[in-house]
């Protein structure tokens, strides 16, 4: 969890200032008209108007002209009050974004110029503005770095706080999975030389910005069924108003112009239609204020829907790396000597478990350095051990069970029992068995523990209910991997996991028709981000990483991915309640205005007025007025959305279809029956 | 105290007829559902090519149809082939029917010597039969032929058997499995009509015309009543058409009172075997549903929500007939049997609730009383089962009806437990939620432009059009509310008290049935085949299941909301305004 939230007031007088701005501006047709039904609610205001113009002309078969100008300042709220949805949406979310630019304002670059035949550099200070993708620049402490890129020469502790949020200094250094820079950090010590890699204008945060903004925003899929489905709720009620017309005339009952839209814009679902947009940005804004950057609104959508999670085990299951916690000598070795011979072994083994055994060596008494004459060899995927040669020509490996194995049989000895025995044995428990050979002799085990995160089993369960399964990926055998899965509680897990275990694994479950997340950070993980339906990419991985996935965590944390599936789930869900919820308040407005448009010709109709509402005139105002304020009620909800709660689908669909339907039905009847009471003091 | 006695006597007697009638209408309901129940299980067997224990009968005759026509039963199609071959063969029908109706008048098996028909009224008559609708702007004594007569029990053989065949390709669609191969047309249509309509209309007619309903080919019978009148007869081969309109929710009667005639509905015995036959089908269907695509549960759902639609319904028609007309009350009339005014007294008002309501739900549209004299809110249950169409629904149709609801509900429930809608593991999106909101808008566009239209010009020209409607006000609405909605309903009933043997009613009601018959077979169709090309998921904890009862409770909510909201206004100045005026 990331411990930095963004304060979350929902009406910064400062926003609402801004959407208030923007909701007389977004009155504009063209922005109305991709909005079906608002702007449904647009054209009957215009008609009113004329309607009010009208009867001021003379008109008098169309009732008073208080009463029509009333409805027409109604509509045309109803429409300022959609228009502020969707604005105070997008203000908050680029009050986010803002917040992020800030750090991006034009800023110095020390623009690195390759000069002559032997590229002797030159450093000119040029603006940021002016970097291309490809070209370098040089960072030093203080600096602010001024564009993404990677670094390609140096190591520097950087400060992230104005993305993170998060105070506490990174390291990032060239080459490998930390390399990754962002434009608006600082440098804290150190210089670097970075490479440019994006253009400007289209980091991530400006795809961002843009996306909340509107200005690329499209229609997400779900979005499109749902506005097609509230399109033909709408042409639904257009035929019933329009064939009202003639049954009216049948009936002898004349209706007026002022009844009629009134009704209609009562009837289609302007409560959804109104906050639909707000909807969508709002989650895109949740996502940011996880410090979730996604690259599509599209993203969020799909984060709702999936079946399967790929975690790394390392942070995200357990705590931090494992340690050294034991070292098991087999026979004919003491305990000190074979201490010496793990110690040399992982002297050049920068990884936080080499460090951890010449650590526990030393609390043991036995500390060695780096002498002339000794050849490090390196870990590779290939050979999955590592070690030292050293001057007197002893080589000495550490590595899994299985890579020395290997190294031991092709010197032509055998493993002792005892060593697999402990083996064994250590994985058995869940710590990883590091063994050592000195010469192609096995010499004995160094027990590496892992430390399951605290809580965690509570979230994989809170997963297991929302129907998705988590995946643990670990480079540890088999037998470790069971039984940190067993502890944590994870549904499956791949051993010994190479980065193309992790692209066949998510393949084979999309093959069976399941969306699939994962999250990663190093450029081997950028084909499996890529696959992924949700790719996470860690903002301190690599360019590439990032460029492969379509979401951004700021924070580097990697359960993130929980969060960001309970984000797609509010979003969908926010919109599936307000959708129903707008549908049922139809029962209680068509029992308002239809007893009201035909009660003067049929008067038997006041059966139908069972709510005892005052007057027709009261009766319309009553609906048109709830239908109005209904909107603003709900923004928040629409901003925050709807709770998830993770009781299965079946249950969660009774608990909504009670809350948003039920209520949907039962609340206009009391809201409308309290605005009447109000109301008949004047009509 | 004689007085009082007496009166005592006849409420206890009423009292006993009520208890019996309603007996009567539970037993003919729980008969219904038994024989539903296996029914639904061999049509699944039928359709699945699976052993039935009619197959040495009728495998001979199947196959001289398939080599007679050249079509290879096992040749699979996708749905667009489905809907080609459906169309292709109606459009056949459509012109055969045209020409013998316009034509009978010479040609043979016509001993009454009834004239051709008008081109409108045969255009009416055509799509009325080979759109399952039935709605009939003539009489049959005088209007049709016998080759007339056989003409249109062919189509009441084939209008339904295409209904079935459609959906059995929306049912083979809905199998958990990625294809584009639905099965053949031609196998599902052949199969309708030989091992699942011809064996029981051939039960159903043996038991009419043991019970008196004729079955011959000779002309008008001739007796002189008591009074000394002379009466004309018509016969012909009434219990074959009577047993194939009651069983293909076809309901175009023999005689011009339908089944409400001595001789199309003899007893209270006829009077049960047909009113079950006509909504035995439609339910035995649902259960081969289940039994198709393997979801046991899947199909008690639909059950349940089409039962508990249609019980509302009944309810409502059943409860008002039997507690009488209040205004005929005011007059201090007593009506210890409830209304029985437009009522067959070997019937009762219980057993014509329950036929007016099986045939509005299930598109059938034959009837055993006068619609347009039920008390209104009877009659708008009536109304009502015709505009949501698909409590049962037609014999095919129904279920393709139920199941454009089933993808709203699913859509609008997804997105309500946070996860993109998906149907038997197939995920639906825009495209197919496009096709569910046309259909699903096409019904009240019909019925309500159509009432719209008659209103507007009854309403500006009274004096032209005078002799549409025999009753003033709001139950003159209702007469013209129920005709469109009895011919987008494909159901055929009329309220009758209309005028409705005009170019106007003719035409009209010709394109809404045309329109409202292939438009709602179309949409299905292709939504199926769309979703079964698609990838199937597999079900996990986080899916929405859709054969439990609060996914149910959701469809039911969807059908009411939308029936509700799109024809609120319509009713209330039909039959709601009239209910109020009564009191």
């Amino acid at each position: 969890m990331s411990v930095h939230r963004r304060k979350n007031n929902l009406f910064e007088p400062k926003q609402v200032k801004e959407a208030v701005t923007q909701s007389f501006k977004k009155l504009n047709p063209v922005i109305q008209f991709r909005n079906p039904v608002m702007f449904t609610v647009w054209i009957g205001t215009l008609v009113m108007a004329f309607v009010s113009v009208w009867i001021a002309a003379g008109e008098t078969s169309q009732g008073s002209l208080a009463y029509n100008m009333v409805i027409t300042a109604i509509l045309f709220i109803t429409l300022l009050f959609a228009n502020f949805a969707e604005a105070i949406a997008e203000a908050r979310g680029k009050a986010q974004a803002d917040s992020l630019r800030k750090a991006r304002e034009d800023t110095p670059a020390k623009k690195v110029f390759s000069v002559g035949e032997i590229y002797v550099d030159e450093i000119k200070v040029i603006p940021s503005s002016q970097l291309r993708k490809g070209d370098l620049f040089v960072c030093e402490a203080g600096d602010v770095i001024a564009m993404d890129g990677e670094i390609v020469q140096g190591i520097a502790t950087i400060d992230e706080s104005a993305i993170t949020g998060e105070s506490a200094p990174v390291i990032r250094e060239a080459g490998g999975d930390k390399s990754s820079v962002t434009g608006g950090t600082k440098v804290l010590s150190d210089r670097i030389k970075v490479k440019v890699t994006t253009e400007p204008g289209e980091t991530f945060l400006d795809k961002m910005i843009a996306l909340v903004e509107g200005a690329s925003r499209q229609k997400t899929p779900n979005e499109i069924a749902l506005t097609i489905l509230l399109a033909s709720f709408t042409l639904v009620f257009v035929i019933v108003c329009v064939t009202l017309k003639p049954f009216g005339d049948y009936a002898n009952t004349p209706i007026t112009i002022g009844a009629f839209i009134s009704l209609f814009v009562c009837l289609i679902p302007t409560t959804i239609g109104g906050l639909l947009s707000a909807i969508g940005i709002a989650g895109m804004d949740r996502a940011l204020r996880a410090n979730v950057i996604t690259k599509s609104g599209k993203a969020v959508e799909t984060a709702g829907d999936l079946d399967t999670i790929l975690l790394d085990k390392t942070g995200t299951i357990t705590i931090g790396n494992r340690r050294a916690t034991n070292f098991w000598s087999t026979d004919g070795i003491t305990e000190n000597e074979f201490i010496e011979l793990a110690t040399w072994g992982s002297l050049a083994d920068e990884t936080p478990e080499g460090k951890s055994i010449v650590e526990l060596a030393a609390s043991k008494g036995v500390s060695k350095t780096k002498e002339a004459g000794m050849t490090f060899i390196e870990f590779t995927a290939e050979t999955r051990s590592s070690g030292v040669n050293l001057g007197n020509g002893t080589n000495i490996r550490k590595g899994a069970f299985d890579a020395i194995r290997k190294l031991v049989e092709k010197a032509g000895n055998r493993v002792p029992e005892e060593a697999s025995d402990r083996v064994k044995l250590i994985a058995e428990n869940g710590g990883t068995p590091l063994v050592v050979s000195k010469n192609g002799e096995v010499k004995g085990v160094i027990e590496l523990q892992d430390i399951v995160k605290p809580g965690i089993q509570e979230r994989f369960e809170r997963l297991r209910k929302m129907g998705v399964k988590t995946v643990m990926v670990t480079g540890d055998n088999p037998l470790t991997a069971k039984y940190i899965a067993e502890k944590a509680g994870v549904d499956d897990f791949i051993a010994e996991a190479k980065p193309e275990d992790k692209m066949n694994y998510i393949r084979k479950e999309q093959q069976g028709g399941k969306l699939v997340a994962m999250m990663g950070d190093g450029t081997n993980d950028a084909p499996a981000l890529a696959q992924a339906d949700v790719g996470v990419a860690m903002n301190s991985g690599t360019q590439a990483a990032k460029e492969a996935g379509n979401m951004v965590d700021l924070d580097n944390d990697p359960t993130k991915l929980i969060e960001i599936v309970e984000i797609g789930k509010q979003l969908l869900m926010t919109r599936g309640t307000l959708t129903t919820f707008s549908i049922a308040n139809d029962v209680a407005k068509y029992f308002a205005i239809v007893p009201a448009l035909f009660i003067a010709s049929i008067p038997a109709l006041q059966g139908l007025n069972i709510m005892g509402l005052h007057s027709p005139e009261s009766a319309i105002l009553s609906a048109v007025i709830f239908n109005a304020i209904i909107i603003p009620l709900l923004i928040p909800l629409a901003l925050k959305g709807v709770a998830y709660k993770p009781i299965g689908a079946s249950a969660l669909l009774r608990r909504n279809l009670l809350i948003y339907g039920f209520g949907g039905v039962i609340v206009p009847f009391i809201g409308i029956k309290l605005i009447d009471l109000l109301v008949s003091n004047w009509f | 105290m004689l007085c009082i006695d007496k009166a005592r006597k006849i409420l206890n007697q009423s009292q006993v007829i009520m208890t019996t009638e309603i007996a009567g209408i539970i037993f003919m309901y729980v008969l219904t559902v038994a024989l539903a129940i296996p029914l639904g299980r061999y049509i699944g067997r039928v359709y699945e090519g699976d052993k039935t224990w009619l197959d040495k009968i009728l495998h001979p005759l199947d196959k001289i149809f398939f080599k007679l026509s050249g079509i290879n039963p096992a040749k699979e199609m996708n749905w667009k082939q489905h809907l080609m071959a459906l169309l292709t063969i109606n459009l056949v029908w459509f012109i055969l029917s045209m020409l013998i109706l316009m034509n009978m008048s010479w040609l043979p098996l016509n001993p009454d010597g009834n004239p051709s028909m008008p081109a409108d009224l045969a255009f009416n008559t055509t799509v009325s039969f080979v759109s399952n609708t039935n709605l009939q702007h003539y009489s049959g004594e005088t209007g049709v032929s016998y080759l007339g007569q056989l003409t249109l029990m062919l189509f009441q053989f084939i209008s339904a058997a295409t209904g079935m065949a459609a959906c059995v390709a929306v049912f083979m669609a809905m199998k958990e499995r990625t294809t584009e191969n639905l099965g053949n047309f031609y196998n599902f249509f052949v199969k309708s009509c030989t091992r699942i309509l011809l064996p029981l209309a051939i039960v159903v007619a043996l038991i009419l015309a043991f019970n008196g309903t004729p079955m011959n080919f000779e002309g008008k019978a001739q007796y002189i009543s008591m009074q000394g009148d002379t009466v004309h007869v018509s016969r012909g081969p009434a219990a074959a058409m009577i047993a194939i309109k009651q069983l293909g929710t076809n309901g175009g009667g023999y005689y011009g009172p339908n089944s409400a005639h001595p001789l199309e509905n003899p007893n209270y015995l006829t009077n049960i075997v047909e009113n079950i036959s006509i909504i035995l089908i439609p339910i035995a269907m649902v259960f081969a549903l289940g039994y198709i695509i393997k979801r046991r549960r899947f199909a008690w759902m639909v059950f349940g929500v089409m039962t508990l639609g249609f019980f509302l319904l009944l309810f409502n028609a059943v409860y008002n007939e039997m507690h009488g007309n209040p205004m005929i009350g005011q007059m201090g009339i007593s009506q210890p049997l409830g209304s029985m005014e437009g009522k067959e007294v070997r019937f009762g008002p219980a057993a014509s609730a329950y036929w007016e309501v099986t045939t509005t739900v299930t598109s059938n549209g034959s009837v055993n009383a006068m619609h347009d004299s039920f008390t209104p809110l009877a009659g708008m249950s009536a109304l009502l089962g015709m505009m949501v169409n698909s409590f049962y629904g037609g014999v095919g149709v129904g279920y393709l009806n139920f199941y454009i609801f089933i993808i709203i509900a699913v859509f609008i429930s997804g997105l309500m437990v946070g996860r993109t809608p998906e149907f038997l593991g197939k995920k639906i999106e825009a495209k197919e939620m496009k096709i569910a909101a046309l259909i699903a808008l096409l019904h009240p566009l019909l019925i309500l432009a159509g009432t719209a239209l008659a209103s507007y010009l009854f309403a500006h020209n009274p004096s032209a059009y005078a002799d549409w409607l025999n009753n003033p006000g709001n139950h003159g609405f209702s007469e013209m509310l129920y005709e469109f909605t009895s011919s987008s309903a494909n159901n055929g009933s009329g309220f009758e008290g209309l005028g409705d043997n005009t170019p106007f009613w003719n035409i009209a009601c010709g394109t809404v049935m045309l329109l409202a018959r292939f438009l709602p077979i179309i949409g299905p169709v292709a939504i199926a085949g769309i979703l079964a090309k698609k990838k199937y998921i597999p079900e996990s904890a986080g899916t929405l299941k859709t054969d439990t009862n609060t996914f149910g409770v959701m469809v039911f909510a969807v059908i009411f909301i939308v029936a509700a909201l799109s024809f609120f206004p319509a009713l209330t100045l039909g039959p709601i305004a009239e209910f109020f005026g009564m009191k």
